[in-house]
This record gives C-alpha cells, structure tokens and sequence, in this order.
C-alpha cells in the first residue's frame, strides 16, 4: 500500500467472479455455503473493507469459476445487497444483483419436533417468500416457519 | 354431465389449503353439487385407490371409502400401521413408492406434519391429505366450505366466527386461510391461550381479510351468518385459565341463539364433546350433521377430479 494513495488495492481478475457488495462479517460463512473452496481455485477475500454503500462490506473474487445466478441467490439470505460481476479476459461479461430464491434446501433443519423430516431421511427444504416488509421461511413439508435470525445462527461462522 | 376441458385439478396433488386457489375451490364446490344431486354410480368404474390410514380416523376413512365405492371404483389400503411394513420400520417414502405400483390415487393420514407432501414429492400419482398430525386437512375444510354454501346460499362476504381451540385446531387453521378468497369477515372466539397462530394472522392481514377477537360467544353470534365451532382437547385445558374462561368462548347455549338471526348456522367438525349440546341439534341453526354427511360428496367430487373423469 502506497503513503501517497491510501486507498487499498484489490488487483483484477482475469477470469471469474467477483462478489461485491457482500454484507460485511459474512465473506467466510458465503465460501462455505457455496462451497467455493471445493473448486480448488485461487480465492481472494476481503473482509470488513470500506463502502460507500454499505459503510462496511466483505468482497470475494475466485479466479476461473462462474456462478450463476441460480447459484448464488441463497446468498440473498445472508448478504440482500450483494452483486455479481462474472469476468473474461478482464472484461465484466455480466453484472447482476442477486434474488431471493424461491427456495433454499439443506441451510437448516426444520425445528418442529413433530415434522416428518424428523422420521425420514429427507432433505431439508425451506420455501422462501419476500415481501417489503420481510422474508418468510416456511418448512416446504409442514409449513412451520424459520426465522431468518436463526438461518443466519446456523450459517455463521 | 357436460363434458368440460378442466385442467385445474386433473392428476393434482392435495395437501394444503394454502395450495388452493378459488377457482379450485369452486370447481370442487360445483361438482360436488352436481354428484349430491345427480348420483353418477360408475363414474370411477375402474379406477382403485389406497386407503393409507397410519393413525386412526372413522369418519374421514369412511367417507372417503364410502365415496369410491359409491362412485363404481374400489379401494385398497390399511387404517393401522401395526399390520403394515411400517412396524419394520420401512420408510413412507418407500411404502408410497411401492404402494402407488398398485393404485390410481393415494389418500393418506399420517400422525406427523408434512407426511402428505413428503408421500407427493415421491409419488407419480395423485395424493390427497387426509390429515397430517396437526398440520392440514385441506377435504375438511372443503366439506365445510361446501356445508356453509349449501346452508347459505353463497360462500361471499359471509360473517363467520371461529370458535374453540384456534391455537391447535388445523380444520380452524384452514378454514381461515381458505375463507381468504371469499371476502368473509372472520371472528376468532376463544379463550386465553387458545388464540389463532400469529402466522395465520398475519396471512390474513396480508390478504386484507377482516378478522377481529372476541372471549364470549355472546360478543358475536347476533351477527353471524356461520358459527363454527370446535373441540376443546382436554389435554390443552391447563393451559386456559380457568373454566369460567372457557366457558363463554367454547360452550353454545340454547340462550345464545335467541340472539341469533334465524338464517344462522351452526357447524362443527365433529367428534364434539360439551361445546355443543345435545338440545340444540333440533333447532333450525344445527348444520353439522348434514355437514359431515356433505364430506361424501366432497370427496366424490375430488377424486373424480384428480383422475380425470367428468360425465
């Protein structure tokens, strides 16, 4: 870091995606529940850097791998302002915000004691529903709701 | 019958209320109509269906048996689970997989919440919930809708108040949801600790329904259309105040009803206990025998539904 510019550097990518944006604290728990470090690429995080927008923000790049937005959306849970910036040869080929998913499956355990999924090997499934005022998570198999305080308890790390 | 093109319902899945739209409704209401008036004796010539009961049920079983039967089909099934491969321990989404090897449509009652979707996610023909533990019991709730049109004469703007266990009860649970799509105005009647889930509550608000709480019958049946009331599981009662708080909320009196209008009716799920007395089923305002009686053609209805036959 130069005395002359404080501003810290963050180099380009050649190829990939890089996920801006990112509320900060969560950088960490998003690699895990993307799995990101499975791919065995190059991984470059930020945590807690300056935002104009946020005040605070995490910020993850990985070389040689894109994600899509189906891919990405169960981030909206977790981090609702992050964007996606998906690079070829130094170029943003796309750029988008990500979406709240329909649905999210194997991020928490249903806590009814009396759900199936108590008594069968099933995957967890939870339907997710956003409106203004705020997001709903409902057992895909009995309807009983999470809070997404809770989501958020189990994921961090 | 006329030969009408619906593909609302045909090879559906059953679970939820929550899943139904008017229009559904509606359909199922019609046709229901339709079969009370014009019996249609082999309508499901052919067809089979699976009787799964894993806990114990006499009325919905029967009902649903009953309407098979009554429509030309045939049913298949157990209503205890010691007999079956349950009691090895086989999973329910293997014995739906292998029951639906057998059958046209699958009815299913399960003690545990979700078993139905489970049963739908994994089967390739049609599954009707026929309760599951104290999650849904989306036929009930069409029988009653059907029961509050007959007795009504339409299912719009009606004035109808909850009244019981609103905290446990999942017939109250859908009835509510499902009397989203007719503009009713809804009273929830009960006492302390027994009151409607907030989740429901909210559901409500969001749609814009008209909902109000009441502690005492007497607060709202001079201006109902439709009471409906419910069993008090003696298992809940140390969770209630006292009796004296029960009693104005969960207990009908013949003294109640001379504040009723003429045209108001009583309904009730069914088993009842003192909620209702045996002196008011000989007034003009008991519904609740013809009611349950009405879940044969409801379920007629629906099954000829989801397997496509019509006329």
């Amino acid at each position: 870091m130069s005395i002359a510019c404080p501003e810290m550097s963050v180099a380009a990518i050649k190829n990939g995606t890089v996920l801006d944006h990112i509320s900060a604290g969560w950088a960490l728990s998003i690699i895990k529940l993307l799995k990101l470090a499975e791919h065995k690429r190059e991984i470059t995080v930020g945590i807690y850097l300056p935002s104009s927008k946020l005040g605070k923000k995490d910020l993850i790049k990985i070389e040689d791998w894109e994600l899509d937005a189906d891919e990405v959306s169960k981030v909206a849970l977790l981090a609702p302002d992050t964007t996606v910036t998906v690079i070829r040869n130094f170029e943003v080929v796309d750029k988008f915000s990500i979406q709240f998913p329909t649905s999210i499956e194997e991020m928490i355990d249903c806590s009814n004691p009396q759900c199936i999924t108590q008594r069968e090997e099933v995957t967890s499934r939870f339907l997710v529903k956003k409106t203004r005022q705020r997001v709903d998570l409902n057992c895909h198999y009995c309807s009983k709701s999470a809070s997404l305080e809770r989501l958020k308890a189990t994921l961090a790390l | 019958m006329p030969a009408i093109h619906v593909p609302l319902l045909e090879d559906r899945d059953i679970i939820s209320t929550q899943t139904l739209t008017r229009e559904d409704i509606e359909l199922v209401l019609d046709f229901a109509t339709q079969l009370k008036a014009s019996p249609q004796p082999q309508l499901l010539s052919g067809k089979l269906m699976a009787s799964c009961f894993f806990e114990p049920s006499t009325r919905t079983r029967l009902s649903f048996e009953s309407a098979m039967l009554r429509l030309g089909g045939q049913f298949i099934g157990f209503s205890e689970t010691e007999t079956t491969s349950a009691a090895k321990g086989e999973s329910l989404s293997d014995a739906i997989r292998v029951i639906e090897q057998y059958v046209d449509v699958i009815v299913l009652r399960h003690p545990c919440a979700g078993a139905a979707q489970l049963a739908a996610d994994v089967c390739e023909k049609p599954v009707i919930n026929a309760g599951d533990g104290s999650n849904q019991h989306p036929t009930q709730t069409l029988t009653d809708l059907f029961s509050f049109k007959e007795a009504c004469g339409s299912l719009d703007g009606l004035h109808l108040a909850l009244a019981g266990d609103l905290c446990h009860g999942r017939t109250a649970h859908s009835l509510a949801i499902a009397c989203a799509h007719f503009n009713c105005r809804l009273y929830f009647v009960c006492a302390e600790g027994l009151e409607m889930p907030q989740d429901i509550c909210y559901q409500l608000r969001h749609q814009g329904v008209k909902f109000s709480f009441h502690r005492s019958l007497a607060d709202v049946v001079p201006r109902l259309d439709v009471l409906y009331m419910t069993r008090i599981q003696q298992e809940r009662l140390t969770k209630v105040a006292s009796k004296e708080d029960l009693e104005p909320s969960c207990i009908l009196s013949p003294e109640l009803l001379e504040e009723a209008a003429p045209s108001m009716k009583i309904f009730h799920p069914l088993p009842r206990l003192k909620e209702i007395p045996p002196s008011i089923d000989h007034t003009p305002h008991a519904y609740y025998f013809q009611q349950a009686g009405n879940g044969l053609y409801v379920r007629q209805a629906l099954l000829a539904l989801l397997l496509g036959r019509l006329g």
